[in-house]
Formats: structure tokens, C-alpha cells, sequence
């Protein structure tokens, strides 16, 4: 049993030293986790459209991991205190979805949607509300004036209006009084080549019922299940060629 | 009396006047320049020269290339500033903006201009023990 556990530890060791010498000769500072496909100081560009794919059928009802991270994230649903239950944010919801006919029960998160032509652009007044060229649809709360247009525009009804003084924001994801505000599809996490806090958790607690991926590349996760399964757009009548699909409505 | 020269007496006299004006003065300096607390490291992103006049135009180029460009250089974000210039004190307590012990507040207090950053932005850091690299322009 002892030997058993030397040889053990012997060989995590060595597999340790190896991994270390490895970083070190691909490049000094260099460590292969480190690895980005966008470097910080270069723009983003409209070759990666960033979506999301949700699939309904291991959407369990009742189940909120996913915006119970979104808001352990990005500081909302705590901070608001004054605010009376109408007025909270809500960046992400759970929506149940019942047959009338038949009973059957769906459950699945609604959030921005990052449409391709958002509505919410549309009608902005100082170009506050606006759509990376990746795709990301986000408010600049540095010149939002809080005129809820967008809010009222919105067929998702995806945004929130903050109506409190807030204190102790993330510092990556700044939040305040008198603007206008949604998902951000965790932008601060994707420039890092990170992958949403609400895909994350699903993930984590083994639901995966969201992916989220590069949809302009076809040999990415989403693409591929998109390409073989298909997804939906909620409201696609209005062809607003969303970011976020669903699949199993 | 001493017989003093015109120009010799309007000389003491005002000597005497300003030595008068200039004691209270003196005394009161202390009180009305912002004390700015020191940041960590040695120096800062740039000469502080040219931070004193300047790094409101960083900040609002910055601001513009973040959030509309994605780009997440961290030599003039806001984000470091709050990093390294409010960082916590030896028994843990950190400075709200508020009062005149931040940073940004202690001067701007005395040049009487608003600062609406702290609306939004936190007003200080999330990792205590974070120092980022001055030359590196990305992280």
C-alpha cells in the first residue's frame, strides 16, 4: 500500500516537473494556459459572433442555478433594496412555458437575446445602446441618459432600469443609478476568453443545457449543434436573428 | 521718531502686512492641500505631471475603447488606478469615496469638480493583494 503510494507521489512529481519544464521552454513568462485568441489591446471584430444555445429538454422547472450565478457575478438582485420587486433587476429569468392542452411544462432562461438588429439600438437616443462587432449587445452607462426607450422597444423585455443609489459594485461589472442595463453575455469573462458565470454553472451542476460558443465558426460546439439539431428564436417573426437559440420549444 | 525714508517705511509696512497675512497662511496650508495617500509600487502608469493634467483624458479614452471596442489594456483603466491607489491600509480598512481619505476625492474636493465615476464604478479593490506590472501594456 505504501510502496503503492510512493510511486504514486514519485510520478505526480515527476509529471509536475515535466509540465513546469514545458512551460518554461515554450517561452520565458509564457505559461500555455495563458494562451489568448485576442490580444487586450486589439479590438473586436465582427469574424466572431458570440452566441448562446439552450436546450430546453434538460432545463429542469424549478431549477435556477443558472441566475443564481448570473447575479453572484454581476452583483444584481441583492443590491437593490429600495426597489419594489417590479423595479429589480433582472438580467436573467426563468420562464415557465405550460400547453394549455395538454399540461406539458417547459422551463427555459430568458435573457438578452443579442439580436443581430436589435430594437433596442434602433431607438436609442445617444447611442448608449449598442452592439459590439462580436455581436454582444451592451449599454454604454457612460452616456445613457435613462430614458427607457430601449427598455420599451425590447420584445424580451430583457432590460432593467436601475432606481436606487447602489454601493459595492464588482469592479468589472460597474452598475449605477439612472441607467439602463441586461446581460452582458459576461463580456468581461468572454474578452478573456472565458465563457459565461450562467453557462458555467449550468455546467458545473451537470445540467448542460447551455453551450456557448463562436456561431460564425463552424466547427464550434454551438455551430455543430446547431447545424445538426436545430435552434429556435423566441418571437423569429420579427426577425431579429437572435444570438441566443433555443432547442426542444 | 526715527526719520525713515519714504520708500523706507512703505518697505516696513509692508513687511509688516504680509508678515501678518502670511503667518495664518502658512499655518493653513497644511489643511486646505489635498493630502493624496501613496499608491503602491514606485511609480505610477505615467509621469505624474502628466497625470495631474491628464488623466481625466486617459480615463474617457479608455472608457470609449472598453466598452465599445473591447479592448482591456490595463494601463490607463480605472480599475488599476483603484488597484494600486486605494488600496487597503495594514489593518485591512479601505478608503470610501465619500470621504476625504480616497484618493480621487481628496483633490477633488479641493478643485470643487464632481466626480460621477463612483456612480457606477466600485471605489475600491476587489483583490487587495494585486499589483499590476507598469510596463506591460496588456495583462
Amino acid at each position: 500500500m505504501s510502496e503503492q503510494q510512493d510511486t504514486d507521489l514519485h510520478r505526480r512529481r515527476f509529471l509536475g516537473q515535466a509540465a513546469a519544464a514545458a512551460g518554461l521552454t515554450i517561452a520565458p513568462g509564457v505559461m500555455l494556459y495563458q494562451v489568448s485568441a485576442r490580444p487586450a489591446d486589439q479590438a473586436v471584430t465582427s469574424q466572431v459572433r458570440w452566441g448562446m444555445l439552450i436546450d430546453t429538454s434538460k432545463c429542469e422547472t424549478g431549477c435556477n442555478d443558472c441566475v443564481s450565478a448570473c447575479k453572484t457575478e454581476n452583483g444584481w438582485g441583492t443590491t437593490e433594496t429600495k426597489s419594489s420587486p417590479r423595479q429589480q433587476a433582472q438580467w436573467i429569468r426563468k420562464v415557465k412555458l405550460t400547453d394549455k392542452q395538454t399540461g406539458h411544462v417547459q422551463s427555459l432562461p430568458l435573457m438578452c437575446q443579442h439580436c443581430e438588429t436589435p430594437p433596442c439600438v434602433d431607438v436609442c437616443p445617444t447611442g448608449a445602446s449598442m452592439k459590439r462587432e462580436d455581436g454582444i449587445v451592451l449599454v454604454d452607462k457612460h452616456i445613457c441618459i435613462g430614458c427607457r426607450y430601449c427598455m420599451m422597444a425590447c420584445p424580451y423585455k430583457a432590460r432593467s432600469f436601475i432606481h436606487e443609489e447602489l454601493h459595492d459594485q464588482k469592479p468589472y461589472m460597474p452598475r449605477g443609478i439612472g441607467t439602463v442595463e441586461s446581460c452582458t453575455l459576461c463580456v468581461h469573462r468572454v474578452d478573456k476568453d472565458g465563457t459565461p458565470a450562467c453557462v458555467e454553472a449550468c455546467n458545473a451542476e451537470g445540467h448542460k443545457a447551455m453551450y456557448f460558443g463562436d456561431l460564425n465558426d463552424p466547427n464550434s460546439e454551438i455551430s455543430r449543434r446547431l447545424k445538426q439539431y436545430g435552434g429556435e428564436q423566441i418571437r423569429a417573426d420579427l426577425g431579429l436573428n437572435t444570438g441566443v437559440r433555443y432547442q426542444g420549444l | 521718531m526715527v526719520f525713515l525714508p519714504r520708500y523706507l517705511s512703505k518697505l516696513v509696512a509692508l513687511l509688516g502686512v504680509s508678515l501678518v497675512l502670511a503667518l495664518p497662511l502658512t499655518s493653513l496650508a497644511g489643511d486646505l492641500l489635498p493630502s493624496i495617500p501613496k499608491g503602491k509600487g514606485e511609480q505610477c502608469v505615467e509621469p505624474t505631471e502628466i497625470m495631474r493634467r491628464n488623466h481625466m483624458e486617459f480615463l474617457l479614452h479608455q472608457r470609449d475603447d472598453t466598452v465599445h471596442r473591447g479592448i482591456r489594456t490595463t494601463q490607463h483603466s480605472l480599475k488599476e488606478c483603484i488597484e494600486c491607489h486605494n488600496a487597503p491600509a495594514q489593518d485591512g480598512k479601505v478608503a470610501r469615496v465619500g470621504t476625504a481619505d480616497h484618493f480621487c476625492n481628496s483633490c477633488h474636493t479641493v478643485a470643487a469638480v464632481n466626480v460621477d465615476c463612483f456612480e457606477c464604478h466600485a471605489d475600491k479593490p476587489e483583490n487587495a493583494q494585486y499589483r499590476h506590472a507598469l510596463k506591460g501594456k496588456t495583462e
